[in-house]
């Protein structure tokens, strides 16, 4: 999958001070303290339908990248989506309401 | 940050630049994608503070693989190219190690609560050794399994200190019945219904003095993405047992049931922790100690290289903690093999490089890597397979031209 010309600029955007970091130093002594910036998530959901109701549920707890870097093809479709959505909420307790479930299937397997 | 293994390129223009010894100077990391050698596998290189442009492979909760091209620069992975692999989003980004403490409770003695300057005052100890994901080199697994599609960038080799988990177990006094410990870090889930990242080892296993909690990296503090400012070290074991930011130690009398022990990180048990691609295993043991691997590190896969050159190939050797015994190349494809020199013993844990002068004829040539450890361990020629994508360790193969 490409990068959309939006996220290479959002990427290019990194290099100014926005990952700022304090009290880096090698100090194996006496640790300095840390205070940590992530750069901005810059993966965006492809075109599809239901669209709002992935963001809103899948987006909570992960980025976008957790979808789009799976692998692809006839044998990733509604079955593998399914399972994976299934996973988030009987594993690792997503809360996802009974009726989105069926759009995010559609939306992954419509989109990826 | 140019990486051998992978075509990159200026996101914007498609400068595609493939093979050995190609740069760019000029190239501005932050613009780049890596394209790893698998379907899908573009990925953009990301800079993260503490860190020089990575593979990344997912950003919340953040996961970075090493360029393969820092491999080839020596034995030792530098800090700010070492992988980061987190399970749950709550990363803990603001760390005071004077207000830092790690709580060591349950089936002992005396619980007691340790800060990081007195852990920093007991006797240390120190030690080389490979930390890989369970799952580094899922990518390349036929056919695809669900996870974190890596290339082989998701393993690093440093120098630990710290101090034993036996020792800090002997000052809490470990009571007799405790069958394991566990471990927490302060990194937690975004929802509370999400399991606690939370291992456990048997007890002797963690009495057996190499088990360590880490405080420095090679020479320096723990970069916050990979424990900072304190993390579990298990030499020869695979990453997942590595908990970071670890403040939680808890001994039980009996064998841990939670998610990431019980569930996850499970392998086929039966001889070759493999089953017949697509199917599942009848029983399942909690993943373990590292299979042996080798790589060739001086030249990628579809180099051009020059005919009748002597051309020094190289690459490292690691296994789970019995050591290297020997590590052969074939530039045939595998129908001859001749013994590499092995450089410097940097310990049973640590990768062992390896080296090895060819001459190469005009044409294609298979270039292959195999090693076997001070237990028999060798590498597979063809894949196993699992349904979670771990343990990958066949035989690597480089195909390159000379001419």
């Amino acid at each position: 999958m490409k990068l959309s010309t939006l996220a290479a600029l959002a990427l290019m955007s990194l290099a100014g001070p926005l990952v700022g970091i304090s009290g880096s130093g090698p100090s194996e002594a006496g640790a300095k303290p840390v205070s940590y910036k992530f750069p901005n998530e810059t993966a965006t959901f492809k075109p599809g339908p239901n669209l709002e109701v992935v963001k809103n549920n899948c987006m909570a707890c992960h980025s976008v990248d957790y979808v789009q870097t799976q692998p692809r093809g006839a044998k990733f479709k509604e079955d593998f989506w399914r399972a994976e959505v299934t996973k988030m909420i009987k594993v690792y307790g997503a809360p996802i309401a009974e009726a989105d479930v069926g759009k995010i299937v559609e939306y992954l397997t419509q989109t990826y | 940050m140019i990486d051998r293994r992978t075509l990159l390129r200026n996101s914007g223009a498609a400068i595609a630049a493939l093979g050995a010894g190609m740069a760019f100077p000029s190239l501005r990391a932050f613009a780049a994608t890596a394209a790893l050698p698998f379907d899908n596998g573009e990925r953009p290189l990301v800079k993260y503070p503490q860190k020089r442009p990575m593979i990344g492979l997912t950003s919340r909760p953040p996961q970075l693989e090493t360029p393969f091209s820092v491999f080839n620069k020596g034995p030792i992975t530098p800090n700010d190219a070492f992988f980061v692999r987190y399970h749950l989003a709550q990363v803990p980004l603001d760390i005071d190690p004077d207000k830092f403490t790690v709580e060591i409770k349950g089936k002992v003695d005396t619980p007691v609560k340790l800060s990081l300057a007195e852990i920093k005052k007991m006797p240390a100890i120190d030690i080389v050794a490979v930390n890989q994901c369970s799952g580094n080199s899922r990518g390349f697994f036929n056919p695809r399994v669900a996870g974190g599609q890596l290339g082989n960038g998701a393993m690093g080799n440093a120098r630990w200190k710290g101090v034993s988990l036996k020792s800090i177990l002997d000052r809490a006094g470990v009571q007799s019945g405790a069958r394991q410990v566990t471990f927490n870090g302060m990194d937690g889930p975004v929802t509370d219904k999400t399991p606690d990242f939370i291992k456990a080892l048997d007890i002797d296993h963690a009495r057996d003095g190499e088990v360590m909690l880490a405080y420095a990296m090679n020479g320096a503090d723990l970069p916050l993405l990979n424990g900072f400012p304190l993390r579990l070290v298990v030499p020869g074991y695979y990453g997942t047992y590595w908990v970071k930011h670890l403040n939680e130690i808890t001994v039980i009398d009996n064998v841990f049931d939670g998610f990431w022990m019980k569930t996850a990180y499970r392998i086929p048990d039966n001889d070759c922790n493999c089953v017949e691609p697509g199917t599942a295993p009848k029983a399942t043991v909690p993943i373990n100690r590292f299979k042996v691997r080798s790589f060739i590190t001086s030249v990628a896969d579809g180099a051009k290289l020059k005919a009748r050159a002597r051309i020094t190939l190289k690459g490292f050797a690691f296994d789970g903690g019995k050591g290297i015994k020997d590590v052969a190349v074939s530039t045939d494809g595998g129908k001859t093999w001749a013994q590499a020199r092995l450089g410097k013993d940097l310990g049973k844990y640590s990768f062992r490089e390896w080296r090895m002068p060819v001459r190469l004829a005009a044409g294609a040539h298979e270039l292959k890597v195999r090693a076997t450890s001070n237990g028999g361990e060798a590498q597979p020629t063809e894949p196993l397979w699992n349904g979670a994508g771990y343990l990958r360790n066949v035989i690597e193969t480089v195909r390159v031209t000379a001419a």
